[in-house]
């Protein structure tokens, strides 16, 4: 693989930062608002009776 | 369509989901491995040089910008015509990620266009739609957020969407006069080499990989979200 | 035409923020008449159809609040024609007194009178697709209490092609093009509007109203 972007590496660097960034931002933020929801749900069905 | 209502039952769905999710993430790491490791392979663009590497995420995330304003399309039109229950939650979960992807394109786009053009931003014909293309996103999110009635916002999105979904083409369209109009340049110029072909189909692949992912893990939790909601209101009642 | 003449005020109000928006763009960019001449088709348009939007969001909240609006729905009219009925007193209350004025307002920016001439026939075709896509804006938003803020966000893309094809045929005659080609599109981007939108807004009346 090769890194060396030459001049470019200004440009290029940051654009897979930011995708980088946005991405994992992403996942993170969908997986811990699935964990939330989870957690509250089970709260709530210990506290009522299961249909 | 059958078919279709068969999992429209959210038990369904979450059951379906929860089987195939670890299948499609795990696709979407593969897909951004091999990609990234022969996108850096490959040679520098005679024309380009190294900034082709941005074609890589700039071109992907175009594509699930588009994409996901497709899916929200669809799922509106299965909410207004079929009523389709999950088609609603669907429809709402998938916006925030297209906002996501349309803001990467913009901002990978003006990335790859200050090395080509001197700077950030030229209004190319295919960025000044992605950047049309955010502000309805924007407004669909808006309007989704400012209606109490749940049933009523979803209604109303729906037919804002596909009132969107017939503007693109004539949006893409008027842009695309207007930049003639001003001979602006198209970063992305026809034919690709087909060296660069390879990591581009595997990235976009992975790109499309990452947003089901991602609009599945948001579709479960709305689902139970909305089960939290039902229980709240039946232990106040 | 009861409408219409309710409306008398906001042809005042979108008349006075027209001319307001045509005074202060050169205040801030300066008298150099050559680069207003070339900004005018943009500026004027724009101001245009944002002076157009200003009396959007009243158009069915009126009949909303005071309960109204369900014995229309109800009515033996159909809604679309009524919804047809509201594009039609909106534009005669804002966008064909802004088209009247444009010529005045194209003077203060030296447009040349051929594509001032050109403004005014731009704007007499385009405005009916602003007055009818915004009636779509206002009817998803009527519900709302400050639903005035989102509609601008919501149509403004939606209107995006009216402004390039109606700015595009003024600029192309300042550059010798004839402005036929951009006012074809755009008469067929207004037409289509017209004939559309008054399904989508009677939809989302309906849908408004229903509980």
């Amino acid at each position: 693989m090769n890194f060396d972007m030459g001049a470019y590496g200004a440009y290029i660097w940051p654009a897979y930062g930011i995708s980088a960034l946005a991405i994992l931002g992403a996942i993170a933020w969908a997986l811990a608002a699935w964990r939330r929801a989870k957690a509250k749900l089970a709260a709530l069905e210990k506290m009522t009776p299961i249909k | 369509m059958n078919v279709l209502f068969r999992y429209a039952n959210p038990h369904e769905f979450m059951r379906l989901s929860g089987a195939v999710l670890p299948f499609i993430a795990i696709s979407t790491a593969l897909c951004f491995a091999i990609g990234l490791y022969l996108g850096f392979s490959v040679p520098p663009d005679y024309q380009q040089g190294t900034t082709v590497t941005l074609m890589f995420i700039h071109v992907p995330a175009d594509v699930v910008a588009e994409l996901a304003y497709g899916a929200i399309a669809v799922c509106s039109l299965l909410s207004l015509v079929w009523r389709h229950p999950l088609a609603d939650i669907a429809a709402r979960a998938a916006a925030p990620l297209g906002a996501l992807f349309t803001a990467l394109a913009i901002i990978t786009g003006a990335l790859w266009g200050k090395p080509m053009w001197g700077t950030y931003w030229v209004w190319d014909a295919r960025l000044t739609s992605f950047l049309l293309l955010l502000f309805l996103y924007l407004g669909y999110m808006a309007l989704w957020n400012a209606m109490e009635d749940e049933t009523r916002a979803a209604r109303a999105c729906s037919i804002l969407a596909l009132i969107g979904l017939a503007d693109i083409p004539i949006i893409k369209f008027s842009v695309d006069w207007w930049n003639t109009l001003h001979q602006g340049e198209s970063i992305m110029s026809g034919k690709i080499a087909t060296v660069y072909l390879a990591p581009l189909l595997i990235m976009m692949l992975g790109y499309a990989l990452l947003f089901l992912t991602l609009w599945m893990v948001r579709i479960r939790t709305a689902v139970l979200e909305r089960r939290a909601r039902t229980l709240m209101r039946e232990a106040a009642s | 035409m009861k409408l219409a003449a309710r409306s008398g005020g906001s042809a005042a109000l979108a008349l006075s923020f027209f001319a307001l928006v045509a005074t202060l763009v050169p205040l801030g960019v300066g008298a150099d008449l050559q680069l207003l001449a070339r900004m005018a088709s943009g500026v004027l348009w724009v101001a245009a159809v944002l002076a157009a939007l200003l009396s959007l969001d009243r158009l069915f909240q009126g009949d909303f609040e005071d309960g109204s609006l369900d014995m229309i729905a109800l009515a033996p009219l159909p809604l679309e024609l009524t919804a047809l009925a509201k594009i039609a007193a909106h534009w005669l209350s804002t966008g064909l007194p802004l088209t009247l004025l444009s010529p005045l307002l194209a003077l203060l920016f030296n447009l040349p009178g051929a594509a001032s001439a050109i403004l005014l026939v731009s704007l007499l075709i385009g405005t009916p697709a602003v007055s009818a896509i915004g009636a779509i804006g206002a009817s998803l938003t009527l519900s709302l209490k400050r639903g005035g803020l989102i509609l601008p966000l919501i149509i403004l893309p939606l209107l995006s092609p009216a402004v390039i094809f109606g700015a595009g045929a003024v600029s192309g005659v300042l550059d010798g093009t004839p402005a036929n080609g951009a006012l074809g599109l755009l008469a067929a981007f207004a037409v289509a509007a017209v004939l559309l939108s008054p399904f989508a807004a009677a939809a989302s009346v309906r849908l408004n109203l229903s509980s």
